[in-house]
């Protein structure tokens, strides 16, 4: 029947010039055969996502499969066993991200309580625009800048951190000379992940009910108190998701450890301003991956496959905190 | 206790309890000269250090004299105040600092040879990043051709006709691959090429093909949530009209959302412009111009920065290579701030009219 009602006009005046709205009427054989493609073609898209994804798992499966029964020495001379040569890796990623996790979470807290609750209004904006930039900054421009600026300049602090508190595993040192550390690697990528966790947690403050902070400072509270007793309980679980997922993009960053720490696939160690700094899964990739074939090839494939299997874990667990925080918000 | 025996008799002035508006200031005056003057004999000009000492004299004395007129509460806000907005210049000073490095550094080498000459036959100085910044066009433009299509159709899929499972389904996965490490989309396009063109196979197709992995999550957001913005009242007013669903998709709902779209797809360019690691692996580098993506290997941007650091040569060459990779690292950044830029522009052009 409304197939009739936009055939009617056309047909009724086959002569007359259609006004520009009659364009948008078809007829009803092709308006179904337009609706039915239009359907197909992004349904087909969706679909593709999942079979990339499935893709991906694929390959990473396919090329990891020969690792497993391989040679252990041919990924390093002094591993045992697979495992023996995982382990130290995953150690050192998930290491490397927790410090930065640490370092970044309360700053990337703080910024985005700036942003949304004490900055003027018109500057919020720019502001966030500001952290914006800073998340664009490519990986390889950090790199760069935390080896000829952040390096140097870190050294007598590191130097001062094994004098005070040498006794903590963490900066038993020496300090080396370079100042090319676990630490330094560990504040670039905090810096990175800086704007990941500030944006994600300053859109959660700024959704807190209006009437939640009013109700608060009609009260007399100050606004900490404001903060403390609306925003902070509000914003909870996105904060813990957006924490998460400046977990997930620290486990994966490559090109800032890359170029800080030298290559130290088998080294577990604590110490963060040492020579010997445990080295991470995505960094040993891109420094072995250009000069290997063969079968080391398909052991850097199954520490890639490690690594993706945790980010998933990862970025799973904060998609499912997010959805909780969203309906337990309507 | 104290404080409210000291509180109650004096003036009934409104401004009674509360510290003058001159008292922070003179506070943080003093503290910067107390910290200058406890820094500099021990430790010599060190302005970390300065501003660290100066940070703990400020919030300390304000605390103090704060809690003594306002009462405890009123400190604790102040000293809120002041760790959140310190919190927020530290993390200004990396990005001032990144700039600031990469511009200085970078203008050495800023000069016409950069943007004429490839690295062909060059030893030591000379040369330039031709063969880079072709090579990243050339690739990032394959992987918008690939993946805005995909992006755009996958978020009209999720807002106009997904619903059940399947939808389901793909937003949680489209949320799985915004997650994937860059470099995992890496392993798998050179997995993906390993099997069609053999093991080794390099060229610019497959940085493409992992930059779209990358790329197509952020542009389906970004539409996802543009058409998600578009008024039901328009659809259901095409649709009284007797407009098929797909033309009304195409000719109400896409170009009432078109800005925000295209600002998403500029975000989205910009941030995968700068990835090194999938190139790393999928692409290879090469001192020569290849200006095509289907066969060999391929210069970028990225990897031209990394290599010439990492692989600087010898002697007066290395200061050279040094220059050169932050004159690559520049060029990048200025294309990412273009294109940041370019989103801003078109928001502000594209905004349908009436709204503007």
């Amino acid at each position: 029947m409304t197939a009739d009602l936009s055939h009617g006009p056309a047909a009724a005046s086959p002569q007359e010039p259609r006004s520009p709205h009659e364009s948008l009427l078809q007829s009803g054989s092709a308006r179904k055969a337009g609706d039915r493609l239009f359907k197909g073609v992004s349904t087909g898209a969706g679909v593709v996502i999942l079979v990339v994804l499935a893709g991906v798992a694929f390959f990473l499966f396919k090329e990891s499969l020969p690792a497993f029964a391989a040679d252990p020495t041919v990924f390093r001379a002094d591993a045992t066993s697979f495992l023996d040569y995982v382990w130290p890796l995953v150690f050192g990623t998930v290491y490397a991200a927790i410090l930065a996790l640490l370092m970044a979470t309360p700053l990337a807290i703080a910024v985005a309580l700036f942003i949304s609750h004490y900055a003027p209004r018109r500057l919020a904006t720019s502001l966030g625009y500001l952290t914006d930039i800073l998340a664009a900054v490519p990986s390889v421009v950090f790199g760069l800048w935390g080896l000829f600026v952040v390096a140097p300049l870190m050294v007598p602090a590191m130097r001062g951190l094994e004098a005070g508190a040498g006794f903590l595993p963490l900066f038993a040192g020496p300090t080396l000379a370079s100042g090319r550390t676990l630490l330094v690697a560990a504040m670039v990528l905090a810096v990175m992940i800086l704007p990941i966790i500030t944006a994600i947690s300053r859109e959660i403050f700024l959704q807190t009910p209006r009437l939640h902070e009013e109700a608060a400072l009609a009260l007399g509270a100050t606004r900490w108190e404001v903060i403390k007793t609306a925003v902070l309980p509000y914003g909870r679980s996105g904060m813990i998701s957006a924490t998460m997922l400046g977990l997930g993009r620290a486990l994966g960053e490559t090109m800032a450890i890359a170029l800080i720490l030298s290559p130290a696939p088998g080294v577990v160690s604590l110490n963060t301003i040492g020579a010997q700094n445990s080295q991470a899964i995505a960094p040993n990739i891109a420094l072995v991956f250009p000069e290997s074939s063969g079968l080391a090839i398909n052991g850097l494939f199954a520490t890639g496959l490690v690594l993706f299997a945790i980010t998933f874990v990862v970025n799973y667990g904060a998609r499912r905190i997010a959805a909780r925080q969203l309906s337990g918000a309507s | 206790m104290s404080t409210t025996l000291q509180q109650q008799p004096t003036s009934l002035s409104l401004t009674h309890g509360q510290l003058s508006r001159r008292v922070p200031v003179a506070i943080a005056v003093g503290s910067v000269v107390a910290a200058l003057a406890l820094v500099l004999p021990v430790a010599g000009y060190n302005p970390a250090l300065i501003g660290l000492a100066g940070l703990v004299l400020f919030t300390g004395t304000t605390y103090a004299a704060s809690r003594r007129v306002e009462g405890r509460r009123r400190a604790v806000d102040r000293t809120v105040t002041t760790l959140v907005t310190s919190a927020f210049v530290l993390a200004v000073i990396p990005l001032v600092s990144v700039i600031w490095t990469v511009v200085t550094l970078g203008a050495e080498r800023f000069d016409a040879a950069f943007f004429t000459e490839t690295m062909r036959n060059v030893v030591g100085e000379g040369g330039g990043g031709l063969h880079a910044i072709t090579g990243t066009l050339v690739i990032t433009a394959l992987a918008g051709v690939i993946s805005v299509p995909v992006g755009i159709m996958v978020a009209i899929y999720l807002v106009e006709y997904g619903s059940g499972r399947l939808a389901r389904s793909i937003t949680l996965f489209v949320d799985v691959m915004t997650g994937i490490p860059s470099i995992v989309a890496g392993l798998f396009a050179a997995g993906l090429f390993a099997q069609l063109g053999g093991p080794g196979t390099k060229n610019g197709l497959a940085g493409a093909v992992a930059l779209s992995v990358l790329m197509v999550p952020i542009v389906v957001r970004a539409s996802e949530e543009m058409l998600r913005l578009v008024p039901n009242e328009l659809r259901e007013a095409a649709y009284g009209l007797g407009v098929p669903k797909w033309r009304t998709i195409t000719k109400v709902v896409l170009p009432t959302s078109i800005a925000g779209i295209l600002t998403g797809v500029t975000l989205s360019v910009a941030r995968v412009i700068g990835e090194t690691a999938p190139l790393l692996i999928a692409v290879g580098a090469t001192d020569s111009l290849n200006l095509n993506p289907f066969s060999d290997r391929m210069q970028t941007l990225p990897i031209f920065a990394y290599y010439s650091y990492q692989q600087p040569g010898f002697g007066a060459g290395i200061q050279a290579s040094y220059d050169r990779s932050w004159t690559a690292s520049l060029v990048l950044m200025l294309v990412v701030m273009i294109l940041f830029a370019l989103a801003r522009v078109l928001t502000n052009v594209l905004k349908p009219k009436g709204l503007r």
